[in-house]
């Protein structure tokens, strides 16, 4: 027999979401919501020890949770409607089996949950403030739990939690799924804090602490949500797919010295195939949808040409030009641009990469970024312009906070020959 | 972290009979309340033993035997890989599933916490120092 404190954690992770969601729907004010609903978790945790799990705990939780609404509404800290809305619901609940109960709840819930969402990611918020809520309300997460996430003190997160619950209430914001064009934005918003999550998580899966680099699959499991919800978008696909072949190469990613593996050099029996396979599915998905594609299914596809290649070698460099191509008009970016040069010198020899690499020479937003000189310096050396690579390479290495890819780059450069008779010398 | 869920074989799974429409219409939904939690990444149904073969070892050259096995018990008729945070949460999840008897193992897959041994003392230093950082700023 688990533990039955373990076992109440499960059940809220599992339920809390779904409690929150229709709680908020009574009582339209999402701060309330989360109150009752911890208010149904502390009755359990009371209860349970003594009785045991019910059978059904969610609705066990739920009729818990309406009661104490109930209670909170004669109190008059409601308003009438909603105290009409419960008194109809309990009389209702009174006719009907519970089995026809949680039936009909499982249709609404959907639909519960999906506003749920956007209102944790609502754009009245600070983006911090998203990320947290999301945390919270969606995921489960405790408090403490976000906070060490990310490395922020529990009060400071706390505050953060209670102030953006009450933005929300303030602002007056609706507990409704946005429509029209305004999906479009908000839905990119729901989007940004769960990729911010998981980079988050990705950046930190060098740490030895756990929970920061199980952000990660908080948000891909956030994500699959989502798509569940909305499973016509495919961005939400796309954006699944992204997360889950970047998460797929964790293991492969740093060498026992912890010095960075680049991904052509991984050894791909470490990719986490399971999630792969997840990851390709989710984007047939998104593909089936048509249309075309979005900034992340785009690079969903890219990350897939990886993913599907047995070897470095058998990479379909053409596909990946072709999709950074379209990536460049969808979204253009130096960043994008200068990834695009990698892929077309792949594809098309170096004389093609470093047409594109130097267009991007006058570009203030790459001035002090390592990769633009690393990556000409590369192409240089490829076209046999020796002298030129090296140049290149020491100015990467001079820009690179890493000092494992200094070192890397500082032997570039001592490759690409002998450096000039008053130039520094590379360690 | 991640488990795979074992689903025993029985009589009728070993005899090749196929699922009921209603059980399949049972296992669908359950399996798509997975889904829509996040939490599945993998799920597959086994043909029975008797279209399997297994491989022994140790006895010289490997010796292949042909299915079916008799202890029925002890097969497997399908898998599941689920992605949660604990293995309460695996058990909760598997007694939603909607099984009227027989046995199903619930087995954590070795994965992610693993590379903890590929941590340099250089990584776990910095966030030990990041952390300490933070305590030390707001007095903790």
């Amino acid at each position: 027999m688990a533990d039955i404190n373990r076992t109440i954690d499960a059940v809220w992770r599992i339920e809390s979401a779904k409690l929150i969601a229709s709680l908020t729907r009574l009582t339209r004010d999402v701060g309330l919501a989360e109150d009752l609903a911890q208010d149904a978790l502390v009755a359990a945790m009371e209860r349970w020890p003594e009785t045991g799990i019910p059978d059904n705990p969610g609705a066990w939780l739920m009729a818990t949770a309406k009661h104490r609404a109930i209670d909170h509404a004669r109190r008059g800290k409601m308003l009438d409607r909603t105290h009409q809305q419960l008194g109809a619901e309990r009389d209702d609940e009174q006719d009907t089996p519970e089995s026809a109960l949680v039936e009909s709840m499982d249709d609404e819930i959907g639909d519960e949950l999906l506003r749920l969402v956007f209102i944790a990611c609502h754009p009245v918020l600070p983006m911090e403030a998203r990320v947290a809520l999301t945390l919270r309300l969606l995921g489960g997460l405790a408090t403490e739990e976000i906070a060490r996430a990310f490395l922020v003190p529990v009060a400071t997160m706390a505050q953060r939690i209670v102030r953006a619950k009450r933005t929300l209430s303030e602002a007056r914001v609706p507990f409704d799924v946005p429509r029209g064009p305004d999906l479009k934005a908000r839905l990119a918003s729901v989007l940004q804090v769960i990729y911010l999550i998981f980079n988050e998580g990705y950046t930190a899966t060098a740490g030895d602490d756990w929970i920061r680099p199980s952000l990660c699959e908080e948000a891909m499991r956030l994500g699959r949500i989502v798509g569940g919800l909305m499973p016509e978008e495919s961005e939400v696909f796309g954006l699944v797919a992204l997360m889950e072949i970047q998460a797929s190469r964790l293991r492969a990613r740093v060498g026992p010295a912890g010095e960075p593996i680049l991904l052509l050099d991984q050894n791909r029996a470490l990719w986490d195939h399971v999630l792969i396979r997840h990851a390709l599915g989710c984007l047939e998905h998104a593909e089936g949808l048509g249309g075309t594609l979005g900034p992340y299914a785009l690079q969903a596809e890219i990350a897939a040409c990886h993913a599907r290649a047995r070897t470095g070698a058998e990479t379909d460099w053409p596909r990946i030009a072709a999709l950074y191509d379209a990536l460049a008009q969808l979204a253009p970016s130096p960043v994008v641009e200068l990834n695009r040069a990698v892929a077309v010198s792949m594809a098309f020899g170096p004389a093609a990469g470093l047409e594109i690499v130097n267009e991007l020479r006058d570009e203030k937003a790459l001035a002090s970024y390592h990769l633009l000189p690393a990556v000409r310096g590369d192409l240089l050396a490829k076209l046999g312009r020796h002298a030129e690579a090296r140049e290149e390479f020491e100015r990467a290495a001079k820009l690179t906070q890493n000092a494992r890819e200094r070192e890397l780059l500082l032997a570039c450069a001592q490759a690409s020959g002998a450096p000039p008779d008053d130039g520094p010398t590379a360690a | 972290m991640r488990f795979m869920i074992l689903v025993k074989a029985n009589a009728e799974s070993e005899a090749g009979k196929l699922p009921t429409a209603q059980d399949l219409a049972e296992m669908t939904k359950f399996n798509e309340e997975l889904a829509k939690a996040g939490v599945m990444l993998a799920g597959e149904g086994l043909h029975s033993s008797a279209r399997g073969v297994r491989v022994r070892f140790g006895e010289g050259k490997p010796k292949v035997i042909d299915g079916p096995f008799t202890e029925t018990k002890e097969l497997i008729a399908g898998f599941w890989i689920w992605n949660v945070k604990s293995k309460e949460e695996a058990i909760e999840w598997l007694k939603r599933a909607p099984f009227k008897e027989g046995e199903v193992e619930i087995r954590q897959v070795f994965e992610a916490d693993d590379f903890g041994s590929n941590l340099t003392p250089e990584t776990k230093a910095r966030e030990e120092r990041i952390r300490a950082e933070v305590s030390k700023r707001h007095g903790r």
